[in-house]
């Protein structure tokens, strides 16, 4: 067990971050090919000033119509997104890894507080599932795919809490914990967590079309 | 074209002191001029209801109840499109040419201006008119029509099939072709745009739409074996008989003769296709990536790019063309042989090369003013009202028609003096 | 959830279109549209679009039927153009009659589904798409496909003759001679500041919009001109039914015939879809990054002329308006601003609808389905009850609406509501009220 562990958060650890560095190069590099030959009546109109304009004001809770018409679920998006990143960045466990790995040293959330945020997210996790179970319009458009990107994120903060807080055999799950995230970090270039390449700039897109061609607000 | 007989003697002059309107008069219409400097003309309303056609310093006798569509022919007669009655009829230099009718529009000439011709409508049928006579045959609706360079023919695109109200069943099956001198082509076809002859006269190509989503070009009726996902107006070559058009194929743009690939198709816009005289080399204004726009000789484009570039003018010995380059619609350049003139205009009117090719002359306007330039340099004066330049035959002077201080002036200058 | 299949239209344009496809057929022009038309952008929507309803409420046929999801965007995008992408065109006949139904007549393109996606996603794009795939299988609904035949056809909407136009602008011009004695449409005067194009509909049923034009041109002192040739229609279904092909001849003619008349700028009557035809759809098809001679709407010439003080009215409107946005200028072009500020100009009082500005409710006309005739009338109908409701909150009679297809949107909304309202052009208040000679 021992061994798999070291298997695990060692040489593994590499090969999902190497997935998920080469794969999301692969993937923007590739489409922006794609963007280049097919959509050069898109790509000529991208502003930096009004794609940052929507970006900033879609980072705002409650600031545009998308984020109004629905405050359950803006608010769970804003907490799990948030969280996320704080959580898979400055965790204090993680800080270590930052170090002992890459030799980086980064500021690190007090413990307590990442537990907090860790069941913040897990919580968030909750509602984007009830949303894709019980609300009509939501339930109808979710796919296997939607299901499992839900799963792979929930994965590694249902595991790493279980882990933390000794729930079953530590060894176990620290090493389903380990091997949950780098599932996730492999995959996000390859399922619906590529948005989290794209997001920006689709957002970036719709904002200059509507800024710089449109002369209006996108949100 | 007679150009040589006109008074090509340097120097000004005055032809109208002043062009307010004539006493009595409601009012007068913008200004017309004819080729040779001449004769400057105006429809005038010389009573309520009533209108003329004042000529320097006279009026038609004729009068009519409405005129519009005024045009000097390229031999120098003044027509002008006059209801009287409600009929319709062309009156060429005050005198009607040929029956009313119901309605015509769109005058025409033939190069030298000796034919004229108009779209012509009798008892909701249409033909074309040439020289005051309507085609034998009338059709549903023709339009779209031309005539070829010495005016002995005629075609035009005709409806030859009934469409019942949003038939559009009916409308896949073609109810358009061409008619030439007002005889179809026995084909139809979905759509037909832009016939048009070759130098002879004898042969008209058109693009036409074969069935829902293919494009090709027919040539006497005859389809292209290919088609294409569009293509725009096709030329003839001056000398073999060949044919050339802008296609587009997988979203590009480039040229076809005959029906197969002659420009690769690369670029994301090919239009207006020229040659000169002799055919030797094909031009065309063509945009190599987005939004940048340019022009090309035999598929080598320009470095120079615009984001719009209209008005290609080839030389006659066809080795050089001239270009309006614009950001849509403002900051007018004048390209020549791929390099910009230095100035920067409000609006620009096409370029014209002497008969030698060697100079070229454009009119441009500025904060309201009208610029008169040869090879780049402006005349030493800009003029409220002005049209386009004319070389001498031996391209040492132009011709400058122009309005100044109200009065309508023609000016001879060398070219030496730019 | 309702289901397209269950509220199927019988349209001639589906059925004949759909009666000769085979699934081969189907799979091919898929796939050549989708690997030879779309891109980047399309494959990132699909990927991207993280299923989560958001942009539900943006879109009035959701909210007008009551929450039902399968009229949400995603809905319409997931049933669509996703499925044909899943499905790499392997779909039946009978679902393509259902998708084109779905793409023609229950998207408006109005993009107001556009300010509830955080992700960005254009649904308008993804349906605009799904029609043009549908055009390519020929199957689109014949009234609107009637439309765009007459656009390749005469260069305009409505099968209006080359000398129908020409007459009916001289008509208008001598009727007009009857109130302005010196009043003219200049035709073809080149050089003009401004050249006005108008769309079929007018010289075919509604001329005294042209005559309301020439009047206010005339009053004004404007140095104007319309072109007597065809392009002078500025409309286009083409674009609406996915012939790309005749979208981009007909803003060449529309283009070509100003820039041949040397104009300084295009000014275009009170229309919506046209504006978006000419600065953003057909332009780019030609390969014009913007549109190659620029183009006024009428609101925003009215906002000049207003603030130059060219336009002299006698006294306000009395009675209380409201304004209908036009997506086609609000969210495509950012006039809201300027028609305030000339209905204020114009009119005493002002309700607002709510929402409002680029947030407007389509009118559900747009985008074609209007278009697309009496099959779907009442698609419209239903699938625009919140405009009414909007609408009657106001409790005003009369509805600004500077835009055609909204005109007849909200006026058929109207009547299906009973809600004894008129709509108004601005054109229509200015003429009524601007000063006129004393004859
Ligand atoms: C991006 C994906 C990841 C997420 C979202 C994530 C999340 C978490 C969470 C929520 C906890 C528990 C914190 C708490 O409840 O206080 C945790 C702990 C931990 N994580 Fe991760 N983690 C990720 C990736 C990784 C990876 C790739 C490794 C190692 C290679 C790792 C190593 C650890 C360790 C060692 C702990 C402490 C467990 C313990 O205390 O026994 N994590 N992580
Ligand atoms: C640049 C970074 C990112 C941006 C701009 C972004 C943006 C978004 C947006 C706009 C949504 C759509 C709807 C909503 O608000 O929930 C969303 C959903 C989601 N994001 Fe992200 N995201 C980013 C990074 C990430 C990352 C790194 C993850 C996890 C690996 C993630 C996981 C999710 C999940 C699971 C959902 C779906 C929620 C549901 O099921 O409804 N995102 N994201
Ligand atoms: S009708 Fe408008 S809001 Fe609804 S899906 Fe279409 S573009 Fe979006
Ligand atoms: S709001 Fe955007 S991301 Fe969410 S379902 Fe709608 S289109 Fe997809």
């Amino acid at each position: 067990m021992t061994e798999f562990y070291v298997f695990v958060s060692g040489p593994l650890a590499w090969i999902a971050w190497g997935f998920f560095i080469i794969g999301s190069i692969y993937r923007l590099v590739s489409m922006y090919a794609l963007a280049k030959a097919k959509d050069g009546s898109s790509l000529a109109y991208m502003s930096l000033p009004y794609s940052l304009r929507s970006i900033l004001n879609w980072l705002i809770p409650f600031n545009t119509m998308g984020w109004k018409s629905d405050p359950l679920m803006t608010v769970a998006t804003f907490l799990f997104h948030i969280g996320f990143l704080l959580v898979a960045v400055f965790l204090g466990a993680h800080a270590v890894l930052w170090d002992t790995a890459f030799g980086i040293s980064i500021p690190s959330l007090p413990g307590g507080f990442g537990d907090a945020v860790s069941f913040v997210v897990i919580a968030a996790c909750a509602v984007f599932a009830y949303r894709r179970l019980a609300l009509p319009h939501v339930k109808g458009v979710t796919r296997p795919k939607d299901w499992f990107s839900l799963i792979l994120v929930a994965l590694p903060f249902v595991t790493g809490v279980l882990a933390y807080h000794q729930v079953g055999p530590v060894l176990l799950m620290t090493t389903l914990h380990v091997l949950a995230g780098e599932l996730l970090l492999a995959l996000i270039p390859f399922t619906r967590l590529s948005h989290a390449l794209f997001a920006l700039l689709t957002r970036s897109y719709m904002g200059s079309e509507f800024g710089a061609v449109r002369h209006a607000k996108d949100w | 074209m007679g150009i040589s007989k006109w008074d090509w003697e340097t120097g000004q002059k005055t032809v109208v002191e002043s062009l307010s309107p004539i006493e009595g008069h409601g009012w007068q219409e913008e200004p017309y001029v004819s080729p040779d400097g001449e004769t400057v003309a105006a429809i005038v309303q010389v009573d309520e209801g009533v209108f003329s056609v004042r000529t320097n310093d006279t009026v038609w006798e004729n009068t009519f109840d409405k005129i519009w569509g005024l045009k000097f022919s390229p031999d120098g007669r003044l027509t002008a499109i006059c209801q009287q009655d409600m009929e319709w009829v062309l009156v060429v230099d005050g005198e009607p040419m040929g029956e009313t009718t119901d309605y015509i529009w769109e005058t025409k000439f033939s190069e030298d201006g000796s034919v004229i011709a108009t779209m012509y409508k009798g008892m909701e049928r249409y033909g074309v008119c040439v020289d005051g006579e309507p085609w034998e045959e009338l059709f549903e609706n023709v339009n779209q029509y031309t005539l070829s360079a010495d005016g002995a023919h005629a075609a035009g695109v005709a409806q030859v099939q009934s469409l019942g109200q949003a038939d559009i069943e009916g409308f896949k099956k073609g109810i358009y072709t061409v008619v030439v001198d007002g005889v179809r082509w026995p084909n139809k076809y979905l759509n037909v745009w832009g016939p048009a002859f070759d130098a002879t006269g004898e042969h008209v190509a058109a693009q036409v739409r074969p069935s829902v989503h293919a494009y090709t070009i027919a040539v006497d009726d005859k389809p292209w074996a290919a088609t294409y996902g569009q293509v725009w107006e096709p030329i003839f070559h001056p000398k073999d008989g060949s044919v050339v058009a802008p296609v587009r194929v997988a979203g590009k743009w480039g040229v076809a003769k005959d029906g197969n690939i002659l420009w690769e198709p690369r670029y994301a816009q090919c239009l207006y296709l020229q040659y000169g005289k002799p055919g030797n080399k094909l031009w065309a204004v063509v945009a190599p990536s987005y939004g940048e726009f340019t022009v090309a000789c035999d598929n080598a484009a320009w470095d120079v790019t615009f984001p719009v570039v209209t008005d290609l003018v080839v030389s006659p010995d066809g080795t050089r063309a001239a270009a309006i380059g614009n950001e849509d619609n403002t900051n007018f350049r004048i390209v020549v042989d791929g390099k910009a003139w230095d100035g920067v205009y409000d609006m620009a009117w096409p370029a014209t090369f002497c008969p030698g090719g060697k100079n070229v002359a454009a009119m441009v306007e500025k904060d309201g003013k009208r610029i008169i330039l040869v090879n780049g340099k402006p005349f030493e004066r800009s003029f409220d009202m002005a049209w386009p330049p004319i070389f001498s035959e031996d391209g040492a002077k132009v011709l400058i028609r122009a309005i100044e201080n109200n009065s309508y002036v023609r000016i001879v200058a060398d070219v030496a003096r730019f | 959830m309702s289901r397209i299949a269950d509220r199927k239209v019988a349209d001639p344009g589906l059925a004949n279109g759909v009666a000769s496809l085979t699934p081969e057929k189907i799979e091919k022009v898929v796939n050549q549209v989708l690997k030879g038309e779309t891109g980047a952008k399309l494959k990132v929507y699909q990927e991207t679009c993280m299923r989560c309803g958001l942009c539900s409420q943006g879109c009035h046929f959701y909210m007008s039927h009551d929450f039902d999801p399968s009229y949400s965007p995603v809905n319409k995008a997931t049933e669509t153009m996703y499925e044909l992408m899943n499905k790499k065109g392997k779909v039946t006949p009978d679902q393509i009659y259902l998708m084109a139904q779905m793409a023609f007549t229950e998207c408006n393109l109005c993009k107001r589904c556009a300010h509830y996606c955080p992700i960005g996603i254009d649904t308008g794009y993804i349906m605009s798409m799904v029609r043009r795939i549908c055009y390519m299988l020929d199957v689109v609904p014949q009234y609107i496909r009637d439309t765009s035949h007459s656009h390749a056809s005469t260069m305009n909407q409505m099968w209006v003759k080359d000398d129908e136009w020409i007459d009916s602008l001289q008509w208008q011009e001598d009727e007009a001679r009857d109130e302005f004695p010196d009043l003219r449409i200049p035709l073809d005067k080149e050089g003009a500041d401004v050249y006005y194009s108008v769309i079929a509909p007018e010289p075919k049923f509604r001329t005294q919009l042209i005559y309301q034009a020439a009047a206010i041109m005339h009053a004004a002192g404007v140095d104007y001109t319309m072109p007597s040739e065809p392009g002078w229609d500025n409309s286009d279904m083409c674009m609406f039914v996915g012939d790309y092909e005749n979208m981009g001849r007909l803003k060449r003619a529309h283009f070509e015939s100003a820039q041949k008349l040397r104009v300084k700028r295009i000014v275009m009557g009170e229309c919506g879809h046209a504006f978006r035809s000419v600065y953003d759809m057909g332009n780019r098809w030609l390969g014009y990054k913007n549109s190659p001679v620029p183009i006024v709407h009428a609101i925003e010439f009215y906002w000049e002329l207003i603030q130059q003080g060219k336009i002299k009215i006698t006294h306000k409107y009395e009675k209380p308006v409201t304004i209908q946005d036009p997506c086609n200028v609000m969210r495509g072009r950012g006039l809201m601003d300027k028609l305030r500020e000339v209905v204020h100009f114009l009119c005493e009082e002002v309700v607002e609808m709510i929402p409002n500005r680029e947030h407007n409710y389509c009118c559900c006309a747009g985008g074609g389905v209007i278009n697309c005739g009496p099959p779907f009338k009442n698609t419209r109908m239903e699938g625009n009850r919140i405009k009414a409701e909007q609408l009657k909150a106001t409790g005003v009679h009369d509805v600004v609406i500077p835009c055609h297809n909204c005109h007849g949107g909200l006026e058929d909304i109207i009547g299906y509501y009973d809600l004894g309202m008129h709509g108004k052009f601005i054109g229509d208040i200015i003429y009524e009220l601007m000063e006129k000679p004393e004859l």
